[in-house]
């Protein structure tokens, strides 16, 4: 049983020792020449401006937390799968299948209270906003333009808080 | 500020990689067997795989596509297009240098991490070419930055090119390059 | 609608003031042309632009011409209709010393990057236009290249601007052949 962990902690040093005896070989072997112009932020030849940092898009963290939400569940579905074949040999299939559609149910609530909620979406809309969700591949039905001040969404939730 | 620090630095011609800076002093590293095995290993290692910087201006671009192509493959060599010159060991200067575009390749191959080599590649790179009588042609790439290797044409085939590529090789491997290296340390 | 047409719809319309001198196609003219007087250019396009069977609704180039022996700037409008499929030429002739002309902008919006290069290369000014700077040549570029009197600089920005003759570089010194002979 030793001998396995033995084997992760081999697998482990290789991997740690590739790293990082590439990376002193690199700095004994590359040039260092660092001079002002050199340092300067790649701007495709251009004279950099502005600082490189800028604010991401907060729908880039919405759409990884529903994700990680769904792999989990998925990592925890894996191991059901994996034994469910022995389960069933022993007579409790039904009883491993009813627990296991109930963790999925459970999560399921939670996907369809963000699909009702509109974060699936990119451009997230209010319930009852039309801008949102938008049809365009109706010919009949125009685009909503997008108007700055949605006064005509805001009072349906009123009335639906009220 | 960051323009005009580009502006002074062009009157300072840059430093290649084989510039006196990096020349071998002798004495700093012992030259034994191993010395010359390592060099030896290191510039294989280094005439294979040379990255070059996708840097087509002009009609030498499409040859230049041409011998990254199947038919004269410049992979098969080791040479893959990068596209940025910090990931990049040469320059392959590809087409019209325009005055405008010459204040941006100088501040290009000031941002390649050494050891960096240029191929100056076409008529109008080498001299100016079709184009040296005119106004906004700079007369060849060396008047800008230090060339290792010129490949005449207009536009040179694809085998001329790699004809050039393998100038390129031949000079890597006859380098000192840990004698370059530790020579420059030791200068300062 | 053939030159003549066009040129006697706007002479009515317009004045013999805003169109005049009207060149029709000859051996030394391959378009016919006329000239427009610099600051009636604005309307004149206007006009040809919005009337119905003149419609021109393609500006396909703007460039410019330096006469020194004139002592004029001549800047040409090469006008294109894509319905009635037929072509105009104006030239309006600007002074050499202060050339100045109102830009047309309005009327077609290609004529913006058209305009800067006619500023880039020749130096002539236009009024009205949103963002005159130079196009093709860097921007801080002393001159116009494409007037005849321009000089080129000894250098920019420490780049030379000529590059000795390799010939003259490496030339070979041949022995006299009397030297030879003896």
């Amino acid at each position: 049983m030793l001998m396995a962990y033995a084997s992760v902690a081999a697998f482990f040093l290789v991997a740690i020792g590739f790293i990082v005896g590439s990376m002193v070989a690199g700095k004994l072997l590359r040039p260092a020449n660092l001079y002002a112009e050199k340092l300067e932020t790649y701007e495709c030849g251009e004279a950099p401006v502005g600082p490189a940092w800028f604010n991401f898009n907060p729908r880039f963290y919405i759409i990884a937390l529903i994700y990680i939400i769904f792999d989990v569940e998925i990592a925890f579905i894996y191991p059901v799968a994996a034994v469910f074949k022995r389960w069933v040999d022993q007579g409790n299939g039904l009883f491993a299948l009813v627990e296991i559609l109930i963790f999925v149910a459970i999560l399921m609530l939670g996907l369809v209270y963000v699909w009702a909620k509109g974060d699936l979406e990119w451009i997230r809309s209010i319930k009852g906003d039309p801008r949102g969700i938008q049809n365009t591949h109706s010919r009949t039905r125009p685009a909503t333009p997008i108007v700055a001040e949605p006064a005509a969404a805001r009072e349906p939730l009123a009335q639906g808080a009220e | 500020m960051a323009t005009e620090q580009s502006l002074l630095n062009l009157m300072a011609p840059p430093k290649g990689w084989g510039s006196p800076q990096y020349k071998d002093d002798g004495g700093s590293v012992i030259q034994t067997n191993v010395d010359t095995v390592l060099n030896a290993l290191l510039n294989w290692g280094r005439s294979n795989s040379i990255w070059y910087m996708l840097f087509g201006l002009a009609c030498c671009a499409i040859e230049l596509m041409h011998t990254g192509g199947p038919r004269a493959d410049l992979d098969r060599f080791g040479a893959v297009p990068r596209p940025s010159p910090r990931s990049s060991d040469l320059f392959i200067i590809a087409g019209t240098l325009t005055y405008k575009m010459a204040l941006r390749v100088k501040r290009l191959y000031d941002q390649m991490s050494e050891p960096r080599y240029v191929i100056s590649m076409g008529s109008c790179s080498n001299c100016g070419g079709l184009f040296q009588y005119a106004y906004s042609v700079c007369k060849g790439v060396d008047q800008i930055i230090p060339v290792d290797v010129y490949v005449p044409g207009c536009p040179p085939r694809p085998e001329a090119l790699l004809e050039g590529l393998l100038k390129v090789q031949e000079k890597i491997k006859s380098e000192k390059f840990l004698q370059m290296r530790y020579g420059a340390s030791a200068n300062g | 609608m053939t030159p003549e047409d066009i040129h006697e719809k706007l002479k009515t319309e317009l004045g013999e003031e805003a169109v005049f001198d009207f060149h029709p196609v000859s051996t030394k003219d391959r378009d016919a042309w006329l000239q427009v007087a610099p600051f009636e250019i604005e309307r004149v396009c206007e006009y040809l632009k919005t009337t119905k069977g003149l419609s021109f609704d393609y500006l396909e180039c703007i460039t410019g011409v330096d006469y020194p022996d004139l002592k004029k700037i001549v800047v040409v409008y090469h006008l294109y209709s894509l319905t009635q499929k037929h072509r105009i030429v104006l030239k309006v002739f600007l002074d050499r010393e202060d050339p100045t002309m109102p830009s047309i902008v309005n009327v077609w919006s290609a004529a913006n990057w058209q305009e800067r290069e006619c500023f880039d290369l020749l130096g002539v000014l236009f009024e009205g236009h949103p963002d005159l700077r130079r196009l093709l040549l860097p921007d801080d570029w002393e001159g116009h290249p494409l007037r005849k009197d321009y000089e080129e600089k000894e250098e920019y920005h420490g780049i030379p601007t000529v590059r000795p003759n390799p010939i003259d570089l490496f030339k070979i010194q041949i022995p006299a052949k009397e030297a030879k002979a003896s």
